[in-house]
């Protein structure tokens, strides 16, 4: 059997290249390994071995040719016991199925988002800090499902370095509780390693500046994996801890990630605002599927806030929520920035301006129709984010207006962001740097016309 | 130009002329039986293994040279000693196997099937990923094979991460984590080594030392080129292998399991192999000799001198060539069945991204 030799592709964008010098001739015999020729390509010359053995039959074509179609039959091989191979046209081999123009495929819409499940009449609130409800989360899900456990620096012993995981080592043991060295890559990555292995982690990052040391397992390694597997191999971890500017610890602890994770499909990103989000939204994480990246705020851990006294209280990821009805104007937000906007509306309702305030909640996948059926009602939008101003979600959120809410809009949209600097340490100046509410005041204002 | 790896003094026996290497205890061991005591059979089988992924290899960087594979394409030819040594000493659904994007070898050593590898390298929708990941991004959970990762050293903290899961189970298995002499560079396999030490993690860590870091020879990339003392510093025993002889991997394989299972820990593993091919599809060889590769191809060669030895044993010749044309029509079938999938549809596109809608 004669095998022919195809002018071969050496890199993943080779097209053509040069036939630059043969090393053999016809009626060398050759074997696997041996360097048959020298092929240019526009990176480098390269040398293109035998993979067969046989008797070179033909060299069709000669050294020195240029252009040479990658597929172009350049020589022919007869095998053991063939006859001299009748000549072979050169062709070009037919090119892997492309030749049709991909037909984009419509993404699939998703089926309408669940409501957050109705509070039962009659049901205990109680008085709950932030803190303590992600710690209760936490417990309560240990308890349910024994692949859940929680690792980072200062868990177990200290109790956690903002005392979120108090506690949980006394009544979970040090096998579910585990304190870790300071090694942020190492630890995202056993973390995600364990969870591709069928386990539950809660990955603690003392904070999400950390994190940046680990981001590489947290997208190339948990997010992206479902995908690259088609689907075989999942990735159920939650990455949590605070995240944005605390106070007055300089620009390398005060940064939101939040636009970092939410650019990235595979991952989930949630950063919730009061006591009930918090508990009811990390509860939903941790029984996901899928990675999720849980953003908290060290300057709201101390805040009490009203949550319903439920055996298993869990609230659906992506969905937002309205903090507070209003018909002039829509404050969008998450995280922190809640409590200026709802600061804010406060004040603006003196004026006469009533504002819509909407907690975005889940960022990734992020609740565009509650924005949209926001803007329908009021026109006006206002986006508040403690956060750099540019590739934020507050600029993702302005997109989603402009694409489908343009004929709702009296006005242009507006954002409200920190400055666009690294967080200064001097008092004053990260005051003027962070937003607050009199800056959401000042830019609904305008948006109303006022 | 540097030295071939294998003209290194110490390739053949590293470790014994090093008194004040603490943590060669496994490699006392090891060197006590430095072979494996195979059966005929076994190591027919052995062969047959190594055989197959260096057809497989040799067809996908046909198919590469053909247009049907695309992108990245690493060729595991001349290091299938390594992965087959090695993983016929573990316990196939029991024992996780995870490797960087150098991984159809080790597919291939856990008995997943050609077809499925080769149609993901050709993109198809029959491929193990569904085309989804290519040549550096497979995976079988059903084999406990856990990739396929792309970031030089990411595998080894996962790595670390399944023997966390193994650990914490309690299912007896232990996690085997390869990466090369490249990866050992990167911080975080240190990081690694440190938490699984500090836990008693069953893990074994093996370094596939093939002389090169892509085009960097080891003595330009690494201050320490015995691999295997890379663990001193966590206390993890190290040992040194040529891992151009399957039964000598074996036998390493053997020692390290058996530590490992009796919950004493990682161990770090050299295995000193060489590839014959470039580091990808794409790379100039500029950087070794022709001399050099053609050396190893014809003195070291893993397959031929398994061969060699079943010749000595007295294994008949048809019953090899046997061997080899069914490997053959295995490759070339897996090859037909890749080249005639279908692509994927383009619903594909949108799928597997999460597994929950929200």
């Amino acid at each position: 059997m004669s095998i022919e030799l195809k002018m071969p592709a050496l890199s993943p964008t080779m097209e053509e290249g040069t036939l630059a010098k043969w090393l053999v001739k016809e009626g060398d015999e050759v074997k696997s390994g041996d360097i048959l020729a020298e092929i240019e390509t526009d990176k480098a010359t390269m040398e293109f071995e035998a993979v067969d053995e046989g008797v070179i039959g033909q060299i069709l074509v000669a050294e020195g040719t240029e252009g040479v179609k990658v597929g172009t039959v350049i020589a022919v091989i007869a095998g053991e016991g063939d006859a001299a191979p009748a000549p072979v046209a050169a062709a070009p081999v037919a090119a892997p199925a492309e030749a049709a123009a991909p037909v984009a495929a419509a993404r699939p819409v998703a089926a309408p988002r669940a409501a957050d499940p109705a509070v039962p009449a009659g049901t205990n609130m109680k008085t709950s800090t932030v803190r303590e409800a992600l710690r209760d989360a936490m417990a309560e899900e240990m308890r349910r499902d024994g692949r859940v456990f929680v690792m980072g620096e200062e868990v177990a012993e200290y109790q956690g370095a903002y005392k979120v995981t108090q506690g949980l080592l006394e009544e979970f043991g040090p096998k579910r509780v585990i304190d870790t060295p300071i090694t942020e890559y190492g630890f995202a990555g056993i973390g995600t390693g364990a969870a591709m292995g069928g386990l539950r982690p809660v990955v603690e990052f003392m904070t999400f500046n950390f994190a940046m040391q680990a981001i590489d397992h947290i997208i190339n390694s948990a997010a992206k994996t479902n995908y690259m597997s088609g689907g075989q191999m999942r990735c159920p971890i939650v990455f949590r801890g605070p995240n944005g500017a605390a106070s007055r610890v300089g620009a390398q602890h005060s940064q939101n990630y939040a636009p970092w994770y939410a650019n990235v499909p595979g991952l989930v990103v949630i950063a919730p605002y009061d006591a009930s989000d918090a508990k009811g939204l990390l509860k939903a994480a941790i029984r996901s599927e899928d990675p999720v990246v849980f953003l908290e705020n060290e300057l709201v851990y101390g805040r009490s806030f009203e949550l319903p006294e439920l055996d298993d209280h869990v609230l659906p990821i992506g969905k937002a929520r309205i903090m507070r009805e209003g018909r002039d104007v829509t404050i969008v937000s998450y995280s922190i920035g809640v409590g200026f906007a709802l600061e804010a509306a406060e004040v603006l309702a003196g004026e006469g301006i009533e504002a819509e305030v909407l907690d975005l909640r889940t960022l990734r996948p992020l609740d565009r129709e509650a924005v949209l059926t926001s803007l329908a009602k009021t026109n006006r939008l206002v986006i508040a984010e403690e956060g750099w101003p540019t590739c934020s979600i507050a600029s993702e959120v302005m997109a989603i207006c402009m694409e489908d809410g343009f004929d709702h809009l009296d006005a242009p949209v507006l954002r409200v962001c920190d400055e666009d600097v690294p967080l200064p340490y001097a008092a004053n100046l990260e005051k003027a740097a962070i937003i607050d509410a009199a800056r959401i005041v000042e830019a609904v204002r305008k948006v109303c016309y006022r | 130009m540097a030295k071939p790896a294998t003209t290194r003094k110490t390739a053949a026996k590293p470790a014994t002329s090093d008194e004040n290497f603490a943590l060669r205890s496994l490699q006392d061991a090891y060197e006590a039986t430095p072979r494996y005591d195979a059966s005929d059979e076994e190591l027919l089988k052995l062969y047959e293994q190594m055989v197959l992924i260096r057809r497989f290899e040799e067809k996908a960087g046909q198919l590469y040279g053909l247009g049907l594979i695309g992108g990245f394409c690493h060729l595991y030819i001349g290091q299938e000693a390594v992965a087959v040594g090695l993983q016929s000493a573990l316990v196939a659904g029991q024992d996780s196997v995870i490797t960087g994007y150098r991984d159809h070898g080790h597919m291939l050593a856990y008995g997943i099937d050609p077809k499925l590898i080769m149609a993901e390298l050709t993109g198809r929708a029959a491929g193990i990923s569904r085309g989804k990941g290519g040549s550096m991004h497979m995976f079988s959970t059903e084999h406990k094979f856990y990739g396929g990762h792309g970031i030089v050293g990411a595998q080894v903290p996962l790595g670390a991460g399944l023997a966390f899961g193994h650990k914490y189970s309690e299912d007896g298995g232990l996690c085997m984590a390869y990466f090369g002499d490249g990866a050992s560079n990167q911080g975080q396999v240190y990081e690694a080594f440190n938490m699984a030490a500090l836990w008693n993690l069953p893990v074994i860590f093996v370094v596939e030392n093939n002389g090169y870091a892509m085009g960097t020879a080891v003595k330009r990339g690494s201050a320490e080129t015995q691999f295997y003392r890379r663990g001193t510093a966590f206390r993890i025993p190290g040992m040194h292998v040529n891992g151009m002889d399957v039964l000598e991997v074996r036998a390493a394989a053997e020692v390290a399991v058996k530590h490992v299972r009796e919950g004493n820990g990682p161990v770090l593993m050299e295995l000193q192999t060489y590839r014959y091919r470039g580091h990808s599809m794409s790379d100039p060889a500029k950087y070794r000799s022709r001399e050099e590769v053609q050396e190893m191809r014809e003195k070291h060669d893993p397959i031929d001198a398994a061969k060699a030895e079943l010749a000595r044993r007295g294994v008949s010749e048809d019953r090899i060539k046997e061997i080899d044309k069914q490997i053959r029509s295995i490759v070339n079938e897996s090859a037909d069945f890749a080249e005639n999938s279908p692509e994927p549809n383009m619903p594909e596109l949108y799928t597997d991204i999460l597994v929950e809608s929200y």
